[in-house]
């Protein structure tokens, strides 16, 4: 069939089975969006800011699991992506991005809203494209989306030029290409043999899991293996809900505002089965100290991660859920009595206790677990504090429920990615945390959030400043505080207000629950500022760069 | 330790931009990259010579797979192989010109330009070659010298089409 090539794009889109895009248009983007007015299988959401898209689509994807697609136009349009889509390259998100250009025959030249959004976003993408010839642009979305989803996901961005959009090809439609099955090798089969090994003969072994086991979803085997072995899981920032918050062999968090428990259980380990992360420096500290006096077992399916930051003694690269079912089939389970003696003592022991006496996030992620039980939650968060105090305290019991700019710290992600989950997921609760900070950044996709009528309740821990800049300056620059006092001059009920959105400020624990049994009933969004001191920090908090039982004394 | 590595690589354009960026984001050394087509149009193929330990270099190695357009990598350290790099020299020549034509011809070098005052030669060899030809032309002057990154095959049957082929299958 002869059509556009803006019309493909939208065919492709639909092959690959995209229900809903996020975009902002411009000059140069406008064949497709043209062809968008033609498709009623299509939705488009149409953003506040290009970067309000880029993180919906990545929050849409974290979400279900499917790619996020994003649409902007050339030049201020494509740089506005590029944070979003750097965010979803650190977290490892599938993303496709498809970018407006300016003509073939002026690039180069300086046209108006050109920029060489290939070279920027180089760093940043999975890979990325620019299609000059509209033959081959079916076969390049195709192929963006397959790279965007395979082995280890990121993100993708194809770059089209007007012209190519609105020059005409015969167009045929394909379904979506399978994915060649990865098969254990003989080589990987050796490899899982000495894991198991390695595992027969530890006495004190863990398992730390990643947003690998999300991705690869994989949290199945995990609780198999885990159960089977009797083996503590600890998890990262990214691997939240790849374990259930509440089983008994959780121990929470591990990291720089890890769990002290969970920290402990790894420096202390003689055996840690590594599985789909990457030993991030907010993970691991001190990475020389991290591995030593232990073997380390490292799985993931980036070849490249394995002895990228901590060298393995056992590396196994794949998919996590083949190589966990074979290591579950061959491992035999081991008594690790007095192992769980010494981990539940510091379970006990090193419990943080939560003030009662005034209103804080602690209390406020406390009472959200209890508020939500049996319902059906997706959690969305921020940077900075509220962020930490929500991976320590709330229980994440499934995969896809906690979405958080983990690699990138990306302030501003929260809102708009909220927006894309609930895009994803219309039948879920989306919380969404934020602090005033980042509120501030991207807080402007109330109106998209609005506009949409989408149910989220944004929870805003109001301490009236960069509380993780002011804990910063306050553990290691002398309490100079500098450029992290935010004064109270905005009340965020008035603002959501004038969206049209409901919002409520609340002081105690008491006007706290109200509020939020209220905003868990309503078909609405809700927004709800929880204000709190400014002096609050988050503990524990490992020293930077330091071994996984050295706390800074706050 | 250098290494030298021998990359494959779809000829698209970019490919040596999104090679060279790889290299300079990670923090990886490189002494020299040397890019050119093969007798199959669709294909380039990069030599890198690579500075490191080996696990810099394994690392090296996976982060050049997960470009999406490397097709094959071949670690020519590893193996029996050829490499060379060409060099012209501009060295100053009047009196001493014939101690300097001697040494060319020790090391087999082409003169391609000679003027009263001066010569350039050509030579081409591994690293080393090269390097010692350098260091005996500097007390005659040495003027001007440019030289290209080292390229390189395995000796025998071997090829990088097969390393590709045995990559697909593991």
């Amino acid at each position: 069939m002869k059509m556009s090539g803006a019309k493909a794009i939208v065919e492709c889109l639909l092959e690959q089975g995209v229900d809903t895009v996020f975009g902002y248009p411009g000059g140069m983007i406008l064949p497709l969006y043209d062809a968008l007015h033609d498709t009623t299988a299509l939705r488009h959401v149409l953003t506040v800011h290009e970067q309000g898209a880029a993180h919906a689509a990545d929050g849409y994807a974290r979400a279900s699991g499917r790619v996020g697609v994003c649409i902007a136009t050339s030049g201020p349009g494509a740089t506005n992506l590029v944070t979003g889509l750097a965010t979803a390259y650190m977290d490892s998100v599938p993303v496709v991005a498809i970018t407006g250009q300016v003509p073939t025959d002026v690039i180069g030249q300086d046209a108006f809203q050109e920029i060489d959004i290939v070279g920027m976003t180089m760093a940043v993408t999975k890979h990325n494209f620019q299609v000059k010839d509209v033959n081959k642009l079916p076969e390049v979305i195709r192929y963006a989306f397959r790279i965007a989803r395979s082995g280890r996901p990121g993100p993708v961005l194809v770059d089209v030029p007007r012209n190519v959009q609105t020059a005409k090809i015969d167009f045929y439609n394909l379904s979506p290409q399978c994915e060649g099955e990865w098969h254990l090798g003989a080589g990987s089969i050796n490899l899982i043999d000495e894991a198991v090994k390695a595992i027969k003969e530890a006495e004190q072994p863990a398992i730390i899991i990643g947003g690998g086991v999300i991705n690869a979803e994989a949290h199945n085997e995990i609780k198999s293996l885990a159960e089977h072995l009797h083996m503590p899981v600890v998890s990262t920032l990214m691997g939240l809900g790849g374990f259930p918050g509440s089983h008994p062999l959780f121990l929470g968090m591990t990291g720089l505002h890890g769990h002290k428990a969970a920290n402990n259980v790894i420096h202390n380990a003689d055996t840690i089965l590594a599985i789909g992360c990457r030993f991030s420096d907010r993970v691991t500290g001190d990475r020389e100290q991290y591995g030593a006096q232990k073997t380390v077992i490292h799985i993931d399916v980036d070849p490249a991660e394995i002895d990228k930051n901590v060298m393995a003694h056992i590396g196994i690269a794949g998919d996590l859920k083949k190589i966990l079912i074979m290591l579950n089939e061959r491992a035999a389970a081991k008594d690790f009595t007095n192992w769980w003696e010494v981990i539940r003592a510091w379970q006990t022991d090193l419990e943080i206790e939560v003030d009662e006496s005034r209103l804080n996030a602690p209390l406020v992620m406390q009472n959200i677990v209890e508020q939500t039980k049996g319902i059906d939650t997706i959690f969305v968060t921020d940077v900075g504090q509220h962020q930490m105090w929500a991976a320590q305290y709330l229980k994440i019991e499934k995969p896809r429920t906690w979405l958080t700019s983990g690699g990138l710290g990306t302030m501003g992600f929260g809102l708009p990615a909220a927006m894309g989950a609930q895009f994803a997921m219309p039948d879920k609760k989306v919380i969404h945390f934020a602090g005033d900070g980042g509120m501030k950044m991207t807080g402007n996709e109330l109106y998209t959030i609005a506009a949409n009528c989408l149910p989220i309740i944004s929870i805003i821990i109001n301490n009236q400043g960069l509380g993780m800049i002011r804990q910063l300056q306050h553990a290691f620059y002398n309490k100079r505080y500098t450029a992290c006092i935010l004064p109270s001059k905005v009340d965020f009920t008035m603002y959501a207000k004038s969206f049209g959105i409901h919002g409520v400020n609340v002081d105690t624990l008491a006007e706290f629950k109200t509020a939020f049994r209220r905003a868990l009933q309503s078909k609405q969004p809700e927004v709800i500022v929880v204000n709190i001191a400014s002096e609050n920090l988050v503990t524990p908090m490992m020293l930077p760069g330091a071994s996984l039982d050295d706390y800074v004394d706050l | 330790m250098k290494q030298v590595l021998s990359v494959l690589v779809q000829n698209q354009p970019g490919v040596l931009v999104r090679v060279a960026s790889m290299f300079s984001r990670r923090g990886f050394n490189i002494d020299s990259l040397a890019v050119g087509v093969t007798q199959d149009p669709d294909y380039s193929r990069i030599t890198a010579v690579v500075c490191g330990d080996q696990a810099t270099v394994d690392q090296v190695i996976k982060q050049l797979d997960k470009i999406v357009e490397v097709v094959a990598i071949q670690n020519l350290s590893h193996t029996s192989s050829v490499t060379r790099g060409l060099a012209l020299l501009k060295v100053r020549a009047n009196e001493r010109r014939t101690e300097v034509l001697k040494l060319a011809e020790v090391f087999r070098a082409n003169v391609v330009d000679i003027q009263e005052n001066s010569l350039t030669l050509e030579v081409n060899g591994d690293d080393e070659k090269i390097n010692a030809l350098a260091e005996l032309l500097m007390p005659f002057g040495l003027l001007e010298m440019i030289r290209t990154g080292l390229i390189g095959l395995t000796r025998g049957d071997n090829t990088i089409y097969k390393c590709e082929e045995i990559d697909e299958n593991d």
